[in-house]
């Protein structure tokens, strides 16, 4: 994959993207000005915008895929999964009021998220070699907000937005890697009390730690890999589901509690 | 709905069956039936079938899912009965018994205790319930191109078909939470749903609980020794022979069906 845009277009768009997310104002898709630019470029977009938060001192707490089910792929028309990174101010509690103008269009997606204890790396990583490297697992809830008007994008689009990444809460209720089968961990959401989504693991790849598998191989195409004690959310076992003010949302794990979060 | 309409509809449905084809929907012919004329109907159907010799071995809960309620636009559900020749363990012969066959991922309940409403509670369900099986439902309708209203559905049994359980992977109810368990069926080795517990009214035991005070209305007990179909947790699936699916169940194993 050959890279189309000058460090100085990277720079620019870095700053662009970026500056939709901190002032929370919508733009149109970046594929709309260059057309041309690939999914190399994109993610030299990314890792810029990393750099700027890391320079201006945020520490970087996690990682993050993104349309990882094929119902998502499909829902946003794009053709394979793209991964972001977790920002600390993205961080909220279980049980917090989350202010909703921290956000553009936020919307609310049930995950698991792993805890790895060794590095992984490279383009062949097994779900057992994940599992084997995995210190816990544990029930997250992700708070999306594509900085892009009416979520409309393309794959490029999404991975230049760090993958639409702006949110993130996770449960206390953390368990060892073979506790289950992590495919068939069923997941309900609520929104306001009524049910509005549910679903299981494998909804995500045929299996969360596929997930994680998949991010050791794209960040080969950096030269990066998961460093051991990295944070990862393997992305929605569940559709996303908008959020407005007053909403309150709770997710029940298989045997791993439930997560609550509402909007002020 | 007199009595002789209520025999005839019913008889044409058990002549639908015996012979696999489809009639019109009764709705169209007899547009103000009721629910209750509807149960009427299908307990008609079921009795040609004990008639013929077939054993009721269980009950089934249909029209579960938020889905379904709104495309049949009733904000309950049905019930229907399940014989002995329903029952197939691995193979299914759908190619020489079912019309139009779609097959739902399912829990079902073994009952080691009656349960006779009204007043039976969740607590009373999982007291009353031996065991928990990974099931497959095939669905089936007697009637034009599933084109059913409610009534329809509810005349024909609750658009019965035949059903497979697990025996193996049968789990004791107290050592797994039934509204948060997920689901995930594949057909032919490919993922094609994925759901949880609380797909069907919002927890399996809901389910049960809703048919046994409902089935107490009609003087109707469910028996110890029953199997109960408490309704999908997945969406409905075509099927033909020679496609196998598998439903697996978390914390609770799997069940799987050849279509021959």
């Amino acid at each position: 994959m050959s890279r189309t845009l000058s460090e100085q277009q990277v720079k620019e768009l870095a700053e662009h993207v970026e500056a939709a997310e901190l002032d929370r104002v919508e733009i149109l898709k970046i594929t709309d000005d260059y057309p041309d630019m690939s999914f190399a470029d994109a993610t030299a977009v990314q890792w810029e915008i990393r750099r700027r938060k890391e320079n201006r001192g945020n520490k970087i707490v996690g990682l993050k895929m993104g349309l990882t089910s094929w119902a998502k792929i499909h829902q946003m028309g794009v053709e394979k999964p793209c991964y972001g990174f977790l920002a600390d101010y993205f961080s909220y509690a279980d049980g917090a009021k989350v202010p909703f103008n921290d956000f553009i269009h936020p919307k609310v997606e049930a995950e698991v998220a792993f805890v790895t204890n060794k590095d992984l790396r490279g383009r062949d990583v097994t779900v057992d070699e994940v599992l084997a490297a995995t210190e816990l697992v544990v029930p997250a809830v992700e708070i999306i907000d594509s900085r892009y008007k009416d979520f409309k994008f393309d794959l490029t689009s999404v991975m230049a937005d760090n993958s639409s990444s702006r949110g993130f809460v996770i449960g206390s209720h953390s368990a060892t890697p073979d506790a289950c089968d992590w495919s068939t961990l069923g997941v309900v959401m609520e929104k306001n009390g009524e049910i509005v989504q549910l679903g299981a693991g494998a909804a995500v790849l045929d299996h969360p730690a596929a997930s994680v598998a998949m991010l050791a191989d794209m960040l080969a195409d950096v030269d990066e890999y998961i460093p051991a004690g990295t944070f990862v959310m393997t992305g929605g076992i569940t559709a996303a589901v908008l959020a407005e003010p007053g909403d309150t949302f709770t997710v029940r794990y298989q045997n791993l509690g439930s997560i609550t979060l509402s909007f002020a | 709905m007199d009595k002789d309409t209520i025999l005839s509809l019913g008889d044409a449905l058990y002549d639908a069956l015996s012979a696999r084809r489809t009639i019109a929907p009764l709705t169209d012919a007899h547009p103000d039936m009721t629910i209750e004329d509807a149960y009427q109907v299908s307990l008609r159907f079921l009795e040609r079938r004990t008639s013929a010799g077939e054993k009721v071995i269980g009950k089934k809960i249909g029209v579960t899912s938020k889905a379904v309620m709104d495309m049949l636009d009733v904000r309950q559900p049905d019930f229907g009965f399940m014989t002995d020749a329903m029952r197939y363990d691995g193979e299914m012969p759908i190619s020489s018994t079912l019309i139009q066959p779609r097959a739902e991922g399912e829990l079902a309940f073994v009952l080691k205790k009656d349960l006779t409403g009204p007043g039976v509670t969740n607590a009373d369900v999982l007291a009353a319930t031996e065991a928990v099986l990974p099931c497959f439902e095939v669905v089936d309708s007697r009637i034009d191109d599933w084109k059913i209203k409610i009534q329809d559905t509810v005349s024909d049994n609750a658009s019965c078909g035949l059903f497979t359980v697990n025996e193996a992977a049968a789990i004791d109810p107290r050592k797994i939470d039934l509204a948060t368990c997920g689901m995930v069926v594949s057909k032919n080795g490919k993922m094609i749903s994925n759901g949880a517990g609380a797909a069907a009214m919002g927890s399996p035991v809901n389910c049960v609980a809703w048919l046994a005070n409902t089935l107490g209305q009609f003087g109707i007990t469910l028996n110890a020794g029953d199997i109960i179909l408490s309704g999908s947790l997945v969406p409905l699936e075509p099927v033909t022979a020679g496609d196998v699916m598998t439903v697996r169940v978390g914390g609770v194993g799997d069940c799987t069906v050849h279509f021959t």
